[in-house]
């Protein structure tokens, strides 16, 4: 039975669902996690290193909301900020250094809305993002797992493949936040939800993501992600760095 | 008793009142000060502190061009299948601008020097990054690009458009794909952020510009205040997003004055040709 689109809100936000750190830890081996932007600061909300994917390395990079209150208050609840994209962007250079793919675990609700993000460029910090994403000459996988909101979202969501998982969101802002603009009413949310064309199912149909992938709760459906991350990433391996970009480029300007 | 002066009745200073023209008085959005509107002059500039006021995309092509070729000037929303009330908007916005998005493009002159512009305009729709929106700034760079000449692109904007949902979304990419392929045959490119520029656009080709520019005041930032108010329960500063305090936290190159502009442009120009 599908869901409704404020059921699958509700899904892509339970506190059940697996965390980036979970998926990271079950999927890959040898990770090894680093931090910060060698600029200002760690921000804990993105989780990245290296690791092996069925024995190849890859760079993952993922956001991570808390397990519980403190932790969700050290990790802002999975939204990042400027010093975030900038982790992100280090390692992806640096991946893109040693010819590694890149896979992006997607849970946010969108940038962090501070006043030290807007002092530290949050703008400036997801332009960047943008660039490196889209220009990445390595294979680049997104797999949006939760919630997917703004710009925030994109900044990871550039892949040459983007998944969402059968209980994910993704779109141009929040419901609350779009029901909050269009009847000045954030409780609207239900309305808001459909509206806003945030399931997979219709993201699928529209061309905006390539799969839906099985919701991962136990060990079979961690393994079946890891069976097609790993064939996905022996596809993308085959072209050539030009012809990555090409593809990405091609993926995007149809939108 | 009748003064001697003869005061005007009540009803004659009515009367009188009415003949006043509107708009003679104006009062500057950012530091609220009033001004006889003459005073704004050309440029619009309040003289009090020095903020503009926003501009229209004709009338800014017309202040800092010699030259100008409209490109894509008939790509427009297709309306059928939207519903009533962004039909109105997008009507209106084209009332408002004689453009039928938030962006004007085309070829440019100043001076000597031949350019690709790009013009929003906060009175489409706040300027919001609608599809067609990125498709004419993606092909504004694309032929730019193909035409060898540099990108001048005036921001202004309320960020995403929420109407085109995550279609709005997929122009940043989009666009942002089409600055790397301008960039990388080593063209330039300048942002010139004006009031206000904000969401989905700071957060793409905004901030992408080889030199990034901005006017006095000017409002830029990702997130929106009351949001961010919100979030952390604090009132930010007045100027937390202001031109200024960018430029002091490094994210801005200068910040021009509009009368100042067009020989600023010509320079970097100028500094940036074959020649």
């Amino acid at each position: 039975m599908t869901k409704t689109a404020y059921e699958t809100v509700v899904a892509a936000r339970s506190k059940d669902k697996v965390a980036t750190a979970d998926l990271i830890n079950n999927i890959f081996s040898n990770f090894t996690e680093f931090h910060g932007d060698r600029q200002l600061n760690d921000d804990p909300s993105i989780v990245g290193g290296i690791a092996k994917l069925n024995g190849t390395p890859v760079t993952v990079i993922g956001t991570q909301k808390g397990k519980n209150t403190a932790e969700n208050i050290e990790r802002h609840f999975g939204m990042v900020e400027p010093e975030g994209y900038r982790k992100a962007i280090r390692l992806m250079k640096q991946a893109e250094k040693f010819k590694r793919p890149v896979i992006t675990f997607v849970n946010t609700s969108g940038a962090y809305p501070g006043m030290d993000a807007e002092y530290h460029g949050q703008g400036s910090a997801i332009a960047n993002s943008l660039l490196v994403g889209m220009e990445l000459k390595v294979p680049y996988i997104s797999v949006i797992v939760g919630e997917a909101g703004s710009g925030g979202a994109l900044a990871l969501a550039t892949g040459d493949t983007v998944w969402m998982m059968e209980n994910s969101i993704y779109s141009v802002l929040s419901p609350e936040g779009y029901a909050s603009i269009v009847w000045k009413d954030s409780k609207r949310v239900m309305e808001a939800a459909e509206d806003l064309k945030l399931t997979p199912q219709i993201l699928l149909e529209e061309g905006i993501i390539d799969k839906i992938v099985p919701e991962v709760v136990d060990q079979s459906s961690t393994q079946n992600l890891k069976n097609m991350l790993i064939a996905e990433v022996e596809r993308l391996q085959r072209f050539s760095a030009d012809e990555l970009v090409e593809k990405r480029h091609e993926r995007f300007s149809k939108f | 008793m009748q003064n001697k002066f003869s005061l005007p009745t009540q009803d004659e200073i009515v009367k009188r009142l009415k003949k006043i023209p509107e708009g003679l008085w104006r009062e500057c959005p950012n530091c609220h000060e009033k001004f006889y509107y003459r005073r704004a002059g050309v440029y619009e500039v309040c003289p009090n502190c020095g903020y503009g006021a926003r501009l229209g995309s004709r009338k800014r092509i017309k202040l800092f061009c010699d030259a100008f070729e409209e490109w894509d000037k008939a790509l427009a929303t297709d309306v059928h299948h939207l519903d009533e009330n962004y039909k109105k908007k997008l009507a209106a916005g084209i009332k408002n601008t004689h453009v039928n998005e938030s962006v004007l493009t085309g070829k440019a002159r100043i001076g000597n020097y031949d350019f690709a512009v790009g013009v929003m305009d906060s009175r489409f729709i706040m300027g919001s990054l609608g599809q067609v929106t990125g498709q004419k700034l993606a092909h504004l760079f694309q032929e730019a690009t193909k035409q060898h000449l540099p990108v001048i692109l005036f921001t202004a904007s309320g960020g995403a458009r929420m109407q085109d949902g995550i279609h709005s979304l997929m122009q940043m990419a989009k666009v942002s794909d089409e600055v790397a392929r301008h960039s990388e045959e080593g063209l330039l490119y300048i942002s010139i952020l004006t009031d206000p520029t904000t969401g989905g656009v700071t957060a793409s080709f905004a901030m992408q510009g080889d030199i990034i520019l901005s006017e006095p005041k000017t409002l830029i930032g990702f997130a929106g205040r009351r949001v961010i108010e919100q979030t952390i329960n604090q009132k930010p500063p007045k100027d937390f997003q202001q031109a200024e305090t960018l430029l002091k936290n490094g994210f801005l190159d200068d910040i021009v004055e509009r009368k100042d502009l067009k020989a600023y442009l010509n320079n970097l120009l100028d500094l940036h040709s074959d020649k």
